[in-house]
Order: structure tokens, then sequence, then C-alpha cells
């Protein structure tokens, strides 16, 4: 059928011309970077996270907080899979306010494995203020927040230039190619060596956005290597049962004279 | 119907079944006559039935976790998404499941379209139908609200809108709509509570749906009135179970698709971000399924103007019955309403592309378009259609084309296995 075909070629037609024509708004093409999660059964790196934590910890934290991430997140199957006493080495760094006492009194004390990773402002007002009017987003969810996710979030941190001739800057304002808009408040985080990797790679800024990259991705879709996971034994089940209950139909159908 | 001659077989099952007649029912449901050509276009109505199912379990666990609250709604999700057992799977079926849902209603509408089935004597099956689909969107809707993102606050913000374009009283509907001055806390409270309500409701249209349907019983591909039980019927079970089964799997693999390896991709990035109502994001959008109608409202330079074009979309489906006026069910064997059938799903389509476009340029130009073409399908087309068609010669029963081999069944069984 001549207008089926139609049909289809408008369909394809979308397909291709959708995600084109909302990438050329005012953006330059993404970096595409081949990402170890990726595809059906993607995994995390898992010394990328560990070290992407570093930098978050050392470098992205001061400013940006991610507070629906806990400590022991830190430790669970699929993330960064830090030690016990790592992840309690790493949560008793911080100082966390709790309370109130018996007293009535607020109290500070050793962060634990449950605490929420803590934040570097009491609250986005104060974040606004201390960033020249611009707050830096929590980092939890980033990845999914933004279009192209991890691609989009390597592509800004490598993506640091000096403006073209003729575009003037207000002071605190940076250039940046694959910002929508171009413009930035957060001046270029990562500069070579800003991080000393304890496992002894090479702090290049492209390893360091790869990996804080990877880590966010994890922060963002923590369940990413059960759900891949799961999704495989799934889709296998559910593809041998719809060929058994094809065929159980096919034997049904074939008592009586007509096409199933 | 056999639920009359229907006698249990146990004594215990006697003086159940004549108090109520339970065992009846279930006796009608398994013999109920069914067309043996229906095409898997027809499976359609199985599989909605259980994504409506599934929407519902899921739901129920996510109520019991989640948080109705402005300030808590967002955490709540990623609590949902981070701590509970296998929540990311419960909510990812959720919202994926919705797209799902839709995707199966269109087809399902577009099959009724196609096949006549909306005419004498389904009327109400079709009404009934549409009532489900209004109830679907709202619910839809405001289930996109409860997350709390930036896309859940300014799509409610804007639908919401919509009513103050109504004269005199617009602006007070939407204040009391919002239960507040601008979206807020009350809002979200109330959308919470009618997103738990109308899946039950629509529940109880679904069983009406079926009800209704039982009456006159399938429509089918040829779209002839066929005697029942006879050599044209099977049994619904084991026949068409085993086939609505069949495709409902087919359905599932893609469903489990796009829940464990594209979850987000028919989302909005944006409702990753915590609603503000500060910051309108740069464009708002509604969910895939709605873009045809937002096309439609947008292209309207008028607020009311557009706002009445788009529910009249909806609500000109209601008497589409009579608008048809041949007495021909399937478009098989109607070659110019096939063609202007065709046209029609193409002009859905680009609506729906439209509506995800900015409202300008080449874009609104094409809106408009298609917005006129819409409504002349309905209004002007298919009365005019059915008037003037000469439509190609019927079948007399469904074995017949099948037994006979005659050129122009034959020509029609043919097609019924590519469309």
């Amino acid at each position: 059928m001549e207008k089926f075909k139609l049909v289809k070629i408008f369909i394809i037609l979308i397909i291709i011309i959708f995600p084109k024509t909302i990438n050329s708004a005012e953006q330059n093409e993404l970096l595409e970077v081949n990402w170890s999660f990726k595809g059906l059964t993607g995994k995390f790196d898992r010394n990328s996270l560990q070290r992407g934590f570093q930098v978050y910890k050392e470098v992205c934290s001061s400013c940006h907080s991610m507070q629906y991430l806990s400590y022991r997140n830190l430790g669970e199957p699929g993330g960064p899979e830090f030690s016990e006493e790592e992840v309690k080495a790493i949560a008793a760094s911080v100082e966390i306010t709790d309370g109130p006492d018996s007293q009535g009194e607020m109290f500070t004390r050793p962060g634990r494995p449950s605490d929420k990773f803590k934040s570097p402002y009491p609250n986005v007002n104060a974040s606004t203020v201390a960033n020249g009017g611009a707050y830096p987003p929590d980092m939890s969810v980033l990845v999914k927040a933004r279009p192209g996710g991890a691609n989009y979030i390597y592509s800004v941190l490598v993506g640091y230039e000096d403006p073209p001739a003729g575009m003037i800057l207000d002071p605190g304002v940076y250039y940046n190619k694959y910002m929508i808009g171009n413009k930035i408040k957060m001046s270029a985080p990562l500069l070579e060596g800003i991080v000393e990797y304890t496992d002894g790679t090479q702090a290049s800024v492209d390893q360091m956005a790869k990996d804080v990259t990877t880590f966010l991705s994890w922060a963002a879709e923590p369940e990413l290597e059960e759900r891949h996971k799961t999704g495989v034994k799934v889709l296998i089940y559910l593809i041998l049962l719809t060929i058994l209950v094809y065929l159980s139909m096919r034997r049904i159908w074939s008592r009586i004279d007509s096409e199933v | 119907m056999s639920e009359h001659d229907y006698i249990p077989k146990s004594k215990a099952g006697k003086w159940f079944n004549d108090r109520l007649p339970l065992l009846s029912l279930a006796s009608h449901l398994t013999d109920y006559p069914t067309p043996k050509n229906l095409n898997y276009w027809w499976t359609f109505g199985g599989i909605l039935t259980f994504c409506l199912l599934t929407q519902i379990i899921t739901g129920i666990v996510l109520a019991m976790h989640y948080v109705a609250h402005a300030d808590l709604a967002f955490a709540s999700v990623e609590h949902i998404m981070r701590n509970v057992n296998y929540g990311w799977l419960i909510r990812y079926i959720h919202s994926n499941g919705a797209s799902m849902f839709f995707l199966a209603v269109y087809i399902h509408i577009f099959r009724s379209l196609f096949y006549g089935s909306y005419k004498s004597p389904r009327e109400v099956i079709w009404i009934i139908g549409l009532l489900i689909y209004l109830l679907m969107m709202a619910a839809a809707f405001m289930g996109y609200v409860l997350p709390w993102g930036q896309m859940s606050f300014w799509g409610a913000t804007v639908i919401t809108n919509l009513f103050s374009a109504i004269p005199l009283v617009g602006e007070s509907i939407t204040t009391w709509l919002w239960g507040a001055y601008s979206v807020d806390n009350p809002t979200l409270n109330r959308f919470f509570s009618l997103h738990y309500l109308l899946p039950f409701l629509i529940l109880g249209l679904v069983v009406l749906h079926i009800w209704a349907l039982h009456v006159p019983g399938n429509n089918n591909p040829v779209g002839i009135d066929i005697k029942k039980p006879s050599k044209d019927t099977v049994p619904f079970h084991p026949y068409i179970t085993i086939k609505d089964a069949f495709a409902l799997l087919m359905f599932m693999i893609i469903f489990a698709g796009f829940v464990f390896f594209a979850p987000n991709v028919l989302g909005h990035s944006d409702n990753y971000i915590q609603a503000n109502p500060m910051v309108t994001p740069a464009h708002i959008v509604p969910e895939w399924y709605l873009l045809p109608f937002y096309a439609i409202l947008r292209s309207v330079p008028d607020k009311l103007g557009g706002v009445i074009l788009m529910f009249g979309a909806i609500f000109i489906l209601f008497v589409l019955p009579w608008l048809d006026t041949s007495k021909v069910r399937s478009a098989v064997f109607r070659p110019v309403y096939k063609q202007f059938y065709w046209i029609f799903v193409i002009d859905v389509l680009m609506l729906g592309y439209m509506g995800a476009m900015p409202a300008e340029g080449i874009y609104l130009v094409l809106a408009r378009v298609g917005t006129i073409y819409y409504f002349l399908h309905f209004i002007v087309i298919l009365p005019v259609v059915g008037l003037l068609e000469k439509t190609d010669p019927i079948p007399v029963s469904i074995a017949e084309p099948v037994l006979s081999g005659g050129a122009e069944p034959s020509l029609a069984k043919k097609d019924n296995g590519k469309i």
C-alpha cells in the first residue's frame, strides 16, 4: 500500500529531523564520548568513578551540593564501591550539624555513612549571593536534567575558550562553547593538575572531565548497572515466553480453518 | 446470550450462581463469540486493560512513598528512585507506562477510525471510549505535575491558565482550580487526590465499555454484521485469549525496552530540575501524547478561540458516528475514504510535531494548515465522501472470501493482511 509507505517515510523523517532541529538551536554540536555505561550491558568504570568522586570532593563540592546522595551510597554495588572503611573515613572527614540534644542545643559531630552529602551552603540564597547571582545547581540529578546528558556535562567542562572577537563579557561571566547561550558564570573549574589522583593517573583536564562526568552519571542513575542487568534478563525471559506463546497460538488456531 | 443457558455442574456452584451469576458471567466471557478474522490491530483492547492495571498497581505502591507537598515532592521522588527497594523500577514502569498507555490507545482509536467501529450499532462503545480517553488525558496531565519538576510546574501553569480564557468567570475559575493565586501547594495536593481517583473512574468506564461491546459484539476487518455464534466466529477462549497474550508479550518487550534501557527518553530533562516559580523554561512542552492538541491551541491567535478549538478537536469525535454518512464500515471497501484516512493520520502526526516546535515562522503556518484540515476532515470530508463514494462490493460473510476465492473479496483479504 502506497499510503502506508508514505506514513512510514513521514515517521522516519520526523525521527531524523527532530533531534537535529532541537540541537541546531543556538548550540554547538556536543562532543561525543564513548561512555562505558551506554548500551544494553553498559557498566561504570569503577576506577573512573573513584577518581571522579575525588574530583567532585576536591573541586566541585566547594560550590555544588549533592543533597540526595548519602555517603553510604559510595560503598554500594554498582557505584564507586569504596570499601566500608573508606566510606566511614570519607563520611568522618566532614562535620555534620546535628541536634537538638537533650539540652536543646545543636551540636556538630563527625559524619556517618548514613548522612546525606553535606551541602556547601545553608540554602539556595546563600549560594546565589556567594556566586555572583547564579546559584550552582545541585548535582544529584544534573546529568538527567540536561539535554545531551553526560555528553553535555563533559562538553561544558572542556568547552572553555576565549570569546570570539567582538563579544564583550561582563566581569564574572565566561565564554563556553557548549553552554546554552555560550555564557557561564562558573570559571573553568578544571585546571591541569588541580587534583592529584591517588592511583597515579595523569590528571589532565580531559581525564578529570571524563572521570567527574562518569561520577555524576552514576550519582544521577545509581541504579543503572542493576537496571541494565535486570533488563537483559527480562528481555530474554519475555522473548522466550513470546516464542512459546506463539507456538501455542499456532497449535490452537490450527484446529480451525482460519489464519491467526 | 450464553449466560441464560449456563448451568453450573456442582450443587454449590448452582446455589451460588442462582444468587449471584458470577459463574454465568465467566462462562459468557470465555464463550463470547468473536469474529475469527480479527487482525492484530484488535489486540489493543487487551493491551490497554493491561496498561490500566499496571498503572494502578505501580501507582498504589508509589503513593505509599510519595509526599504531595511543594517542598517535599521532588525529594520524595528521588527518595523513591534511590532508597525504596526497586523504587526506580516501579517509577520507571509508571512513567513510561503512561506513554505506552497512550501509544496503545491511539492505535486503538485509529483502528476504530479505519474499520468504522464507531458506527451503528456501536456508538455508545465509541462514546464511552472517548470518555475514557478524556479521563486518561486528565490523569496523565495531573500525574506529570506530581514530581514537581520545572515542566510539571510550568505545564500545570499553562494548562490551568487556559480556563482563564472563559469570559467573565475565567479568572475566578482558575483561582478556584489552583486553590491559591498561582500553581502552588494546594494545587499539588488536589492534583494528587484526583490523580488517585481518576484511574478508578476509568476502570468503571472500562467495564461499561466492555459491557457495551458485548451487546452487538466485535466489529471486524470486513466490517459486516455476522451471525453469532457461527462458522465466522470463534469462542473468546482459547482463540482470542492466546492471540491477545501473544500480542501483549510483543508489546511488553517494547515496554521493557523503554523501562530498562531508555527510561527518560520520552520525558523532558527539565523535569529533573525542581519546580521554581521564578524561572520559566525556554520552551514549555507537554508530554508527546498531548502535542497535537497543544499545536491546535497555539495555532489560534486568540486565547479563547484556541481553547475552544482544542477542546472542540476532542469533542467533535463524540459526534463522529453521525458525521460519517457512509453505510459501509470498513475502509477496506471504501477506496476514497481510505485515502483521506491516511491523509488524516499524517495530519495528526504533523500537528504533533508542530506542537513540539516553537510556535513561530513555518511551524506556525503548518500548525494552522493542520488545524484547519483536522476540522475539515470531520465537518466536510466525512459527510460528503460518505454520500458520494462508490464503495467496493462487500462479502456476505467472513468465511466467504476465504472459501470462494472470488476476485473482489480476496483482494479485500489481501488488504487485511497488510493493514
